[in-house]
């Protein structure tokens, strides 16, 4: 092992029916190191660390631990935890009906003396660590009462509570806001401080700068290069992540500012709501014309989305939708309506995962068709072969089990499912999260033109960025509620401000 | 289309293979009994109909079969199991035969003593099936009762149902007309042209309508399916319907066998019989994708289990410990980690090859 390194591994190679997923890959990490793994969808990054945590088993090459003698396999992530290698994945795998504090101490629980699980010291010992990341969680209640964005958090939580020489952190930022990334971030240096090696998989660039050491680059299975965070600067980043140069994302931002009041209105909601969920609230959205939700997390964006789409039902208030008023009660009917919704929560709402590509794209598209009309298999085909071919889906064939491509790409099958359908309206939340830069213009650029053809979107991002680049207006959420629009000369501070609300202190 | 077939070729792998083994230990025992005709495949022609070992089989198995379809589409729409159909067999069976008989009638053998005409009695029959199917569908698609809790209701209750209509009586209609289900049509068991019907209507139903996929996807995604536009309470309940339906002519079929209602045998633990074929048929019990083929071939495996086990002289008794021993051999082999091993070593054998 080269001096102060903690992980080395070398030439490593894995290979999937019908993908090369790794050939060859060395992967090397010091001490007290923040290394970020780079490179767009599938090119093997979550591949690279499942073969170090154990998940995959590796046809070829070597792992070296610090500390321990000769070459190690891992036959699985307990394993690998053991040889102080813990991870925290990009689809969150945690129980959801059981409590936080069970989930953090899931399989080495404190016991009592007669062996059973000591509740109190557990929760105790949980709510220690809750205080020490300062999240502000009660142990106690089941996973699932809360967001996705606190869950990701408390997946880190219990892997740094773990002893570790080697942190793996695949894409924990995706689902997290300014605020919560910041506080991962602060872990991280604590636990650099102490000499702790991170593995960092992200595709937000400007993290990258903020937290890293050094940068790892794959391509298609192959490294790329191992480097120093001084000498690769963005734009060669990207470069080196795509192969090729960088498409400058600011040439698709909307030139001019465009008034809609003329056009007519494809969505006319007054007073839509859904207790618990999100309050009352008005939406207008003008055929051609791309809504942005805005806000924290948490804050009602996809909630304010899923009660127009009919995911939630709606309790109050009326909707029209061209001109007509109608009454939504199941995605069907919206869908009916021409609507399409595409959710944020892609494991649990989006994929069916043990079906194809081909299946997956045709799904929406099939269901609007009802089961006695089944599309002929040749136009199946068609369609499916065309999205991937526009979409550039990264699979084997289309016969792939979705479930087997990487999360970038299943989301883009995802999004082939709506535009398949032809709609008029669609919302999109979060639609670019865990996709690489060059896909994600293609996405921006996609919905832009959508709106060209005369379509109307919601658009929910984290990045404001982004939603600057593709939204007309952007409607501002806080705690459950619609509180305000803003629309005309948009910036990312007149932005940050509407979020933040008025009522500030400092 | 190539890649297709390989795939449906092997999920069919182990199915097909399991029915071979017991098909190779028959004629391994008739090889030990220094029986050279091979009794087993042979097919004769007995008083104008079909005879052999064979033929039995594909006619005892007919029920089987028949639950399996049901059975099949509701394990994938609703990852949970059907345990009435037994039950709802019998209650057919009860059904049909008093209407034909009347309420409080033991017996009936000519036109003139029916209540109600046959045909009358079966429709009845079929159609307090598809009832209890829906009823069943209804606890578990929109009350979101677990199957087996929700099943479990008429499992118990059907039977006993059925012996009410029958007024604790065993009702019996000896007529040709109505014998013919149970018996042959020409020199064929008429139980294997019903069974063929069912399969092939289904089986035409899934290939020309996308019900196959709606179902399918509700059983992986209840979910995403219903952001999709999929109605996955509708198709759960579609699927216990059909089920039901399933069990009622399943149950139709054993009536007219014994040409009586006979409440408290008809029927009496078929329903784990057509789990187990679903299972043999490599579906998992989990929901999600099936195999239709695979539940047939799993269905008509049991019966030649069964089949194979009276005919070794094995008692009626003990015949379902042997079942059972068979069943766990086959099941074992069609489980992941096996099927792993397998995999591992043919994987390994091809890169040996590869490598020379
Ligand atoms: N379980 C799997 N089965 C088959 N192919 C897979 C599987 N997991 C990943 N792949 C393929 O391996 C490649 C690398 O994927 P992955 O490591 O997930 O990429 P990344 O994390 O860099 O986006 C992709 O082409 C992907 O489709
Ligand atoms: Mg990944």
């Amino acid at each position: 092992m080269k001096n102060n390194a903690v992980l080395e591994m070398k030439g490593i190679c894995m290979t999937f029916p019908g993908v090369k997923a790794l050939d060859n890959v060395d992967f090397t990490l010091k001490k007290g190191e923040i290394r970020a793994l780079m490179g767009e969808n599938g090119a093997g990054k979550s591949t690279l660390i499942k073969c170090l945590t154990g998940v995959n088993k590796f046809e070829a090459g070597e792992i070296y631990i610090d500390g321990i003698e000769g070459s190690v396999v891992n036959r699985d992530t307990l394993d690998a935890q053991k040889k102080g290698i813990s991870t925290v994945y990009q689809e969150i795998n945690l129980c959801p009906n059981l409590s936080v504090a069970e989930n953090l101490f899931i399989g080495r629980e404190p016991l009592t003396k007669l062996g059973t699980v000591n509740r109190r010291k557990m929760n105790a010992q949980a709510a220690q660590l809750m205080k020490d990341l300062e999240l502000d969680i009660d142990v106690t209640r089941d996973l699932e009462e809360y967001s996705l964005a606190m869950q990701q958090m408390i997946a880190i939580a219990r892997a740094v509570d773990m002893e570790c020489k080697v942190l793996i952190l695949d894409e924990p930022t995706s689902s997290l806001d300014d605020n919560e990334v910041e506080k991962l971030f602060g872990m991280m240096r604590r636990l650099k401080e102490q000499g702790v090696g991170i593995i960092f998989v992200t595709h937000f660039l400007e993290q990258v700068y903020a937290v890293c050491d050094g940068i790892t680059v794959l391509r298609n299975g192959q490294l790329v290069g191992e480097y120093d965070i001084e000498e690769l600067p963005r734009v060669k980043l990207v470069a080196a992540m795509m192969g090729k140069d960088f498409d400058d994302l600011a040439a698709i931002k909307q030139e001019e500012i465009k008034d809609f009041s003329g056009e007519p209105l494809e969505i006319d909601a007054k007073g839509l709501s859904h207790a618990g969920t999100i309050k009352p609230f008005d939406l207008e959205i003008h055929k051609g014309e791309v809504v942005g939700l805005t806000g924290l997390l948490g804050s009602g964006r996809s909630e304010l989305a899923r009660v127009i789409y009919g995911a939630d039902r709606n309790q109050s208030g009326t909707l029209k939708v061209d001109g007509k008023e109608r009454r939504i009660k199941n995605p069907i009917d919206a869908m009916g309506l021409g609507m399409g919704f595409l959710p944020d929560d892609r494991k649990a709402e989006g994929i069916v995962g043990d079906l194809s590509v081909r299946e997956n794209i045709i799904l929406a598209m099939q269901a609007k068709l009802g089961p006695m009309k089944k599309i002929p298999m040749h136009v199946q085909n068609e369609i499916a072969d065309k999205y991937i071919e526009l979409l550039q889906i990264k699979t084997a064939s289309r016969e792939t089990l979705i479930k087997q491509l990487s999360g970038g790409n299943q989301q883009k099958v995802i999004l082939a499912r709506w535009l398949a359908t032809d709609p008029d309206f669609l919302i999109l939340d979060e639609p670019t999260r865990g996709i690489d830069v060059g896909t994600k213009t293609e996405i921006q650029k996609l919905v832009v033109q959508l709106a060209q053809e005369g379509k109307s979107l919601i658009f929910i991002s984290s990045e404001i960025e982004e939603m600057l680049r593709v939204c007309n207006k952007m409607a501002v959420l806080r705690d459950g509620a619609k509180v305000g629009e803003i629309s005309g000369n948009m910036t990312q501070e007149s932005v940050l401000s509407a979020i933040a609300g008025g009522d500030r202190n400092e | 289309m190539n890649k297709l077939r390989n795939i449906t070729k092997k999920q069919l792998f182990l199915p097909i293979i399991s029915m071979i083994l017991v098909m190779l230990i028959n004629v391994l025992f008739d090889i030990i009994d220094g029986n050279a005709a091979f009794d087993f495949f042979a097919i004769s022609m007995k008083n104008g109909v079909l005879y052999g070992r064979i033929v039995d089989i594909l006619n005892r198995g007919s029920e089987i079969a028949i639950l399996a379809l049901g059975m099949t589409l509701v394990v994938s729409a609703s990852a949970g199991t059907d345990i009435s159909v037994g039950s709802v067999m019998s209650l057919a069976g009860g059904m049909c035969c008093m209407m034909i008989a009347g309420f409080g009638v033991t017996s009936v053998s000519t036109v003139a003593e029916l209540a109600h005409p046959i045909w009358f009695g079966i429709v009845c029959g079929i159609l307090v099936a598809i009832l209890a199917g829906a009823f069943n569908g209804f606890l578990v698609a929109y009350m979101k009762i677990q199957p087996m809790v929700a099943t479990l209701i008429l499992w118990s209750a059907a039977r006993a149902l059925a012996l009410l209509l029958c007024n604790n009586m065993i009702v019996y209609v000896r007529m040709d007309e109505f014998k013919v289900f149970g018996s042959f049509l020409g020199p064929i068991p008429t139980p294997i042209i019903i069974a063929a019907i069912c399969i092939a209507v289904l089986a035409a139903v899934l290939k020309f309508t996308a019900l196959g996929t709606y179902i399918q996807s509700v059983g992986i995604n209840k979910r995403a399916s219903r952001i999709a536009g999929f109605n996955s309470a509708n198709i759960i309940l579609m699927c216990y319907t059909i089920c039901g339906l399933f069990a009622g002519i399943a149950g139709i079929v054993n009536t007219s066998r014994i040409y009586s209602a006979d409440t408290n045998n008809i029927g009496l633990n078929l329903e784990m019989d057509a789990i187990l074929a679903v299972a043999l048929g490599g579906n998992s019990l989990g929901g999600g994708k099936f195999n239709l083929a695979g539940s047939i071939i799993g269905a008509y495996t049991i019966q030649a289990i069964t089949t194979t086990l009276l005919a070794r002289g094995v008692s009626t008794a003990q015949a379902p410990v042997f079942k059972a021993i068979i069943i766990i051999l086959i099941v074992v082999i069609q489980a992941p980690p096996v099927k792993e091993f397998f995999k591992k070593r043919s994987a390994r054998k091809s890169a040996v090859k590869e490598a020379v």
